[in-house]
Parts: C-alpha cells; structure tokens; sequence
C-alpha cells in the first residue's frame, strides 16, 4: 500500500454528559482508496466523518482526544488558518440531504462558484470551470442549468450538483457521508457509478459513510464496520463481506433482502449476543 | 378471492400554469389509466421511481388529491364519487403509513394525543381513561413500551417513530392500509424489523396492504403481487418471482438491475 493520506489514530469523541460516542478508533485511507466505514446510525460513523475537519460543534462535542493525521499532520491541533486551508480544499464533503445541503437562495453556478473562488483564487474563467464540473457530473446541457435554483433540481441532480461543488475545489479526499440514503434505488445506482468513475479519473480517495452494506461491495477497497464507537471489523470489501468475522457484522449483512432469495422473515439484529 | 379494492382507469392529471394570466398550459399525468385490485388479506406491492406516480395512487384512494377520471371501488362500493361525512367512514376502514416518520407526526403531540386524535373522531364513545387503555394497548401492539405513552416524538428513533405512525394507523382498526414507503428512510437493519413488524400485524389482524416503495427487494419479500409503475402507467405486473425471474419490460430490467447486490 502507498503511504497513508489520512491516518486517524485513538479518536476518542465525547459529548457533554458522558457519552463516548467514538472511542479510540483508529484507520488510515491511502491514496486513491475508497474505503467504507458501515454501522448502524447512532454507531458514531457521521460523528467521526465530521470530526476529520473539526466540524462538530464545540460544545456539546468536548474532550476529542487522539490524533488525525492528515499528510502528517495533526488537525487536531491545528489552527483555524491551517484547518480552512483543509477543508473544502483538500477534504471535501457531501452529505446526506442534498436538499438541505444547498442554499435555497442562490442559484447552483452561484454556489459552486463560492468554492472555486474561496479555493482556487488563481482560476480565471470561473463560469468554464463551473461547467466543466457540472458535465463532469453528467449534467446535461451545464452552460444553462448552472443558473437554476436548487428546487428546479431533482433529488438526484441535486446530489450531483454537491460533487460538482465539492470537485470543484480538487479535494484529495472526499467524505461521502450517506450520500445514497435520500434517494431512489435506480438514482442511487447512477450516484455510485459515478463516485467510483471519478475515483478513478482524479485519483482522489473516497470515505463513504453508510448504513447499507449493499453499495459498499461494488465501490469500496475496504471497508470498516463500527458498532457503539468502536470498530469492530476492518478488512478487505470482498473478504469482510464472504467471511464476516465478528457477529455484529455477520448481522448486519444478513438483515439485508436480497433478490431472489426469499425468507419466510428477515433477519433483525440480535444485540443481546452481540458483545 | 374477494377484491377488497378495485382501481379502474384511475387519471390523477395535475394543471401546469403559465403565461402572463396564469392560464392552465398543460397537463402532468401523474396517475394514467392505472387499473388493478387488492384481494382481502393480500400485499400487493406498487414499484417505480420518484415521479413514476406511485404515492399519487395511495393518496387519491384516501382522496388526499383528487382524481381526474376513472373509479375507486372499496367493498363492492363506489367511493371516488363520496365526500365529506359519507366518506368518512371509509377513514376508518383505510389508513396511511407515511415514509418520514420525523415529518409525519406533529412534534408539539404527546404519543397519547397522536395516536389518540384518531380515536377522536372515529370512536367518539369512548372515554378518555377508555382511550388511554386502548393506546397502551397499540404501544404494546407495535412493540413500544406502555411507559411511552406521555414522550414527545423527539425522545424516539426513527424506527421507534415509525412504529407511533403504525399504531396510530392500527388505531381506528382499519382494514386496509397504504403504508407508502414505510422503510425508505430507515436504516437496513431497523428496516427488517419493521418490514417484520408489518407482516405480524398483518397475520394477526388480518389487514390488507397496499405496499408502496422503490425497494424490489423488500417488495419481493413482503408481496404477494407486485405492480411495476413508470411515468403514471403500470408496464408490468404479476407474481413477484415471476417478475423478478424474468422481466419483461425494459424499465423493469433497470429497476432490478438497479438493485445493490452482496
């Protein structure tokens, strides 16, 4: 494997009153691997995604304890010039709800033109860059729609306008935090294929956050299983997926219907035997 | 068996304004000639993407929007020509389950005052103490715990929400209910539960589904039928592993291939 990217070590996040919701976990993603993090929600996947960048609010989110190393260096620690040099810039986000995600107000060219110029100061011809990342996202016809609003979008173009924007800045990583759960199955289908379409054509790496083992095999290199804040599995897609090793992961795939195979009742989670 | 629901020729076309008066331009044909049945005690399962027109169906059967042409028959009766106080009664005997369960219950309502508003109007001799009995008893129903009765929806999960919107459906003891996209918005694994939540209750209380939900593996678990709609018009239909085995509309194809497989 080539030299880590991003190498999280110990993060341990609390929240005010106790709760540990992430608790010394530690993963690295290398350059131009897509790795998965799948549990369920409460498990503290979104919560270690937003962390990378210092996201979370502070408070209720106290006492981050670790380090997350990003290019060797700890973000953590850094300071506020520093971590906005990060974020957006070299990790970029989309998230779940692409239509909470965008400002009802401005047009789609308007905010994908908010990032060029906040990033990449030295682009000159701003609208030809805002095109070439909305057809880069398969947008039809990008020259006109850049200047519809977000409601003038569909759920899926939407999602597609946040990769756009998120592109836009050339990220080395890109944080996918749910970004199918919103949509319908065939869209989601389009949304992954396209994820995995640019992986390859810009070589950046992928963390994508999901509940849902099912887009995961397809798309990523390897995948990490968390369960209450800790990781509880980690290994190669295909591997985890034919031989689950621990029991929350066996569960959780199998909780899955599958086409073609049908059961008299699906399988739950069983928690009480998973310890 | 029996057809509970009978859809005929149903046409639900929605007016496109425009022009400097606002004058009706154009029609969307949401719901387009559909026509199928529900049998008693059957899940019949309606498929396709946003926008094919599947929540529109649910919707006009329980005239939240109103139809354009065609004929809803429940029980041997014609009810898409009855409104207001003759058509309640139908209120009772169908129900909905919807798919966000954080923007379908009111955040400012208890449980008790959620699942008892149906109680309401549809059981009107019933006394408050009487109410809170048969509301414990829903809780239990769906696997909640009496104790829940005075929370806030905002002291649930999403998965414990959706189980208040089943009970609140169960209340009124209908007979027929539109659970439309009842899973979409959960995660896989609360999604089981409730899938499995619905086929218990199902057994139990002997109802009749009408399933609706872009998920052709949850609708070929749950489904005795299953309806493939696009673009306001059904292009396939029949036994879901006949469907799924061998489809035969393209649109079909895509919609199982579609499908993320492990």
């Amino acid at each position: 494997m080539t030299q880590a990217l991003l190498n999280v070590k110990n993060l341990t996040i609390e929240f005010q009153g106790g709760n540990k919701a992430v608790d010394d976990i530690s993963f690295s993603v290398a350059k131009g691997e897509a790795v998965a993090v799948v549990g369920e929600s409460g498990s503290g996947k979104s919560v270690t995604a937003l962390a990378l960048t210092r996201l979370l609010p502070q408070p209720p989110a106290c006492a981050i304890g670790g380090r997350i190393l990003y290019r060797e260096k700890n973000l953590l620690t850094a300071n506020n010039e520093e971590i906005r040099a990060v974020r957006g810039k070299e990790i970029a986000y989309i998230f779940q709800e692409p239509s909470t995600s965008l400002n009802p107000v401005f047009s789609i060219g308007y905010q994908i033109a908010e990032a060029i110029k906040l990033h990449r100061p030295e682009v000159k011809d701003i609208n030809a860059e805002i095109v070439r990342v909305l057809s880069l996202v398969g947008i039809r016809n990008p020259g006109q729609r850049l200047k519809d609003y977000p409601h003038q979008f569909s759920g899926g173009m939407q999602q597609r306008a946040m990769i756009a924007m998120a592109l836009a800045c050339q990220p080395q990583l890109l944080v996918a935090d749910e970004p199918t759960t919103a949509l319908d199955v065939t869209i989601q289908a389009q949304i992954i294929d396209l994820l995995k379409e640019l992986k390859q054509k810009t070589d950046m790496s992928v963390l994508l956050i999901t509940h849902n083992f099912g887009i995961v095999s397809g798309f990523a290199d390897r995948v990490i299983v968390m369960f209450r804040g800790k990781i509880v599995e980690e290994g190669p897609t295909q591997e985890v997926l034919k031989n689950p090793q621990h029991p929350y992961t066996k569960a959780l795939i199998e909780c899955i219907p599958q086409l073609g195979q049908k059961k008299e009742r699906l399988t739950t989670i069983d928690y009480s035997k998973i310890v | 068996m029996n057809p509970l629901i009978t859809v005929s020729n149903l046409k639900v076309y929605f007016p496109v304004y425009g022009g400097l008066l606002r004058r009706v331009v154009d029609q969307v044909k949401a719901v387009d000639e559909v026509s199928f049945t529900v049998g008693k005690g059957q899940t019949v399962g309606l498929v396709g993407e946003s926008g094919s027109g599947k929540s529109t169906i649910g919707k006009s059967i329980v005239q939240l929007v109103d139809i354009s042409g065609g004929e809803i028959e429940y029980d041997g009766k014609k009810i898409s020509t009855l409104h207001g106080k003759d058509f309640l009664p139908y209120r009772k005997r169908i129900q909905m389950i919807f798919q966000d369960p954080y923007n379908s219950l009111n955040p400012r309502m208890t449980v008790e005052q959620i699942i008892g508003e149906p109680l309401e109007i549809h059981f009107k001799q019933m006394s408050k103490p009487q109410r809170r009995v048969r509301i414990e008893e829903l809780l239990e129903l769906v696997g909640l715990k009496k104790e829940h009765i005075d929370r806030y929806p905002h002291e649930f999960s999403g998965g414990q929400r959706q189980r208040i919107g089943i009970a609140r459906a169960l209340a009124v003891e209908p007979e027929f209910i539109i659970c439309d996209e009842p899973v979409s918005a959960l995660d896989v694994s609360v999604q089981a539960q409730i899938v499995n939540l619905l086929q218990d209750l199902q057994q139990k209380l002997g109802l009749t589904y009408l399933f609706i939900s872009h998920d052709l593996a949850v609708v070929e678990h749950l489904c005795d039928y299953v309806l493939v709609l696009n673009e306001g018009k059904i292009v396939e239909h029949g036994d879901p592993e006949q469907i799924y085995q061998s489809p035969q509309h393209p649109y079909t194809r895509k919609l199982l291939d579609a499908v993320p497989q492990i």
